[in-house]
C-alpha cells in the first residue's frame, strides 16, 4: 500500500463577520486548495465536511456544500469533533485513501460563528462540556482552561507573565499573516496597561490577552494517493503519522490537570507511526485557543519535560529562529478560531512550511512538521505528522 | 430508580440552568432536596461513580446503589469567572472548582461567600447542597 499525500491546501481569511453564507464561505477555502492542487472538483473522489453544527442553521451542511462546490455525485459526509473537526476529517481522508476506496478526498472545514452573539457562542461552547453535570454550574471554555492554568501555576510556578509571553509571540507573527483576524502588536506592557483590553480578567488566572477570538473562516486540504500525488503534484507533502485520542468529558473523570492526556496519547501514536521523535520536529502548529493550551502542548508533545515548557518561551526557543518554532503563523490567538476550519488552517501552514512557500514566516529548511489540534477542553486530541 | 409523577423530570431542577430533564438518576435531585449529595457504586465490581450513573460499563449493567458524598476532598483547581454563558449573568462573578475525594472527584462551585484569596490548591473542602435564588438546586464547596 502506497503513501498518502497532501497535494493542495487553502483557507479563507479568518474574519470577525463573513459577508456571505456558509456555502460561499466554504467556497473560499475550497477554491484556494483546488487552485493550489491544480485540480477540478470532478477530479476529487469524495468530500469530508467538518464543522461544529451548533453554529449552523443549515442541517446536514455536507450536501449543500458539495453541491455548491461541484462535488456531486461523489460521496460527501460530515465529521465533528468540536475544535479538532478538520484534523479528524484529515484522519478519515487518510484512511479512505490508504484503503484504496478513493484516490483523492477533499477535507473541507468551515465555521460561521458570527450569526450568534458572543455570549450565545460561549454558551454553545460550554455545552461542548457535560451538559447534565457541569454546564448547570455555568461553565465556559476559558474557565475550564483557566482551571488547567491554575493547576499548572500551583504545581510548576508558571506565571501569568509566562502566559503573556506566548501571546506576545503569537502577535509577532499574527502581524505578518494577512489571513489573521487579529493583526495588532501585543507587548508585555499590554498586559499591565489598564487602558489595554489585554489585561482584562476573563476567568482567573486567564485574561483577555490569553484567549483567542471567535472568527468566521474556511479551510480545505486535498488528500491523495501516492500514485495520484506523483502524477499531479510537484511538491507532495506526505502524511507520516496520524494520532487521535479521547478522554472523559467530565473533569471529574480525569486525573491530570497540568496537561492534556489526549495530546500525550495522540502524539505517542503519531510519533510511533511516523517513526520519529519530538527532536525530529522542525516546525509545529499547536492548538493555542488559550495561552496555557500552547504551554501544555510543549510538554504534552514532549518538546519539553512536564513543567519545563516555560523555559521554551522564556528562551524564545519557539520563535521562528528557535530550536522548535511553534505557531509562526500567529496561531489561533492571532488568526482567530473558526472551529471547523481551524485544523485545516494549521495543516495548511505546515504544508506551506514543508514546501518552503511560507514567505515571511518561513522556517529554515524544515523536513518534518507537526500539527496538534484539540477538540473541547482536551476532550478530543489529534496529532498529525507531515514530511516532505 | 422510580419517579414520583407520570413524567419524572426532576433533573430540570439541577443548577442555575439545567439542560437535562429526564435521567435514570433523577433520584439525585430527590436526595439534593433532602440535603444529601449522592454518588452511585456498582456492587458487582465495586466501581464508584461521581457524577452518579445508572449503569456500570464494566458489568453491563451491574447492580447500582447510592452512597453519600461525605467527609472532605482536596481542591484540585478552580477559576473565578467574570463572564458567564446566557442564563448565568445574575450569578456573576462565581467560581467553579473540582474536589478530589480519592475514589472520585466532584465538579461544582465554590460557596459565594468565600473569597478567591482564601483558596489554595490542595486545601481540604467539603460539599454542601445550595439553593439558588431562582429556586434551583446545586452544590457548593466550603472549607472543611
Ligand atoms: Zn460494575
Amino acid at each position: 500500500m502506497g503513501k498518502v499525500a497532501i497535494i493542495g491546501v487553502g483557507q479563507s481569511a479568518f474574519v470577525r463577520s463573513y459577508p456571505g453564507s456558509i456555502r460561499e464561505l466554504a467556497f473560499e477555502g475550497f477554491s484556494a486548495a483546488m487552485k493550489d492542487a491544480g485540480l477540478a472538483a470532478a477530479d476529487i473522489g469524495a468530500s469530508v465536511v467538518c464543522s461544529a453544527p451548533e453554529y449552523d442553521k443549515q442541517r446536514s451542511p455536507a450536501g449543500v456544500l458539495a453541491e455548491y462546490l461541484g462535488l456531486n455525485p461523489q460521496p460527501t459526509f460530515y465529521v465533528e469533533s468540536l475544535c479538532s473537526s478538520s484534523s479528524m476529517g484529515l484522519r478519515l481522508a487518510y484512511s479512505l485513501v490508504k484503503s484504496g476506496l478513493h484516490d483523492s478526498v477533499a477535507v473541507i472545514g468551515f465555521q460561521k460563528m458570527s450569526e450568534i452573539s458572543s455570549s450565545e457562542s460561549q454558551e454553545r461552547m460550554g455545552r461542548g462540556a457535560d451538559i447534565q453535570w457541569e454546564s448547570p454550574f455555568g461553565t465556559m471554555m476559558p474557565a475550564y482552561y483557566a482551571m488547567y492554568a491554575q493547576a499548572h501555576m500551583a504545581k510548576y510556578g508558571t506565571t501569568p507573565e509566562d502566559l503573556a509571553q506566548i501571546r506576545v509571540k503569537a502577535a509577532t507573527y499574527g502581524q505578518l499573516n494577512e489571513k489573521a483576524v487579529f493583526r495588532k502588536p501585543v507587548t508585555m506592557e499590554s498586559f499591565t496597561d489598564p487602558e489595554s483590553r489585554m489585561a482584562g480578567p476573563v476567568a482567573s488566572p486567564l485574561r483577555v490577552g490569553d484567549c483567542c477570538a471567535n472568527a468566521d473562516g474556511s479551510s480545505c486540504i486535498v488528500v491523495a494517493s501516492e500514485e495520484k500525488a506523483r502524477a499531479v503534484c510537484k511538491k507532495p507533502v506526505w502524511i507520516l503519522g496520524v494520532g487521535a485520542a479521547s478522554t472523559s468529558v467530565n473533569l471529574a473523570g480525569r486525573d491530570l490537570f497540568t496537561g492534556l492526556t489526549v495530546a500525550q496519547e495522540a502524539s505517542r501514536q503519531a510519533y510511533e507511526m511516523a517513526g520519529v521523535g519530538p527532536k525530529d520536529i522542525d516546525v509545529a502548529e499547536v492548538h493555542d485557543c488559550f495561552t496555557i493550551a500552547e504551554l501544555m502542548a510543549y510538554e504534552n508533545l514532549s518538546f519539553a519535560e512536564p513543567g519545563k515548557g516555560v523555559e521554551l518561551i522564556r528562551e524564545k526557543q519557539t520563535y521562528k529562529e528557535g530550536r522548535i518554532p511553534v505557531n509562526v503563523d500567529g496561531g489561533l490567538l492571532s488568526k482567530g478560531h473558526p472551529i471547523g476550519a481551524t485544523g485545516g488552517s494549521q495543516i495548511r501552514t505546515i504544508v506551506l512550511q514543508l514546501r518552503e512557500e511560507a514567505g515571511d514566516i518561513q522556517v529554515k529548511g524544515p523536513e518534518i512538521g507537526l500539527v496538534h489540534n484539540i477538540g473541547g477542553v482536551g476532550l478530543y486530541g489529534n496529532v498529525t505528522i507531515l514530511g516532505r | 430508580m422510580g419517579g414520583k409523577k407520570d413524567i419524572d423530570d426532576r433533573f430540570k431542577k439541577f443548577g442555575t440552568v439545567s439542560f437535562t430533564g429526564i435521567s435514570k438518576v433523577n433520584d439525585f435531585i430527590g436526595y439534593l432536596e433532602q440535603g444529601k449529595i449522592m454518588g452511585t457504586r456498582c456492587t458487582d465490581c465495586g466501581k464508584v461513580f461521581f457524577p452518579p450513573r445508572a449503569e456500570c460499563f464494566k458489568c453491563l449493567p451491574g447492580t447500582i446503589e447510592w452512597f453519600e458524598v461525605a467527609g472532605s476532598g482536596k481542591l484540585v483547581s478552580y477559576s473565578r469567572l467574570q463572564f458567564g454563558p446566557v442564563g448565568f449573568e445574575n450569578d456573576l462573578p462565581y467560581c467553579i472548582a473540582l474536589l478530589d475525594y480519592g475514589d472520585f472527584k466532584v465538579f461544582g462551585r465554590i460557596a459565594d461567600d468565600l473569597a478567591e484569596e482564601k483558596l489554595s490548591i490542595g486545601m481540604a473542602m467539603k460539599t454542601r447542597v445550595n439553593e439558588l435564588p431562582n429556586g434551583q438546586l446545586n452544590y457548593v464547596f466550603e472549607p472543611a
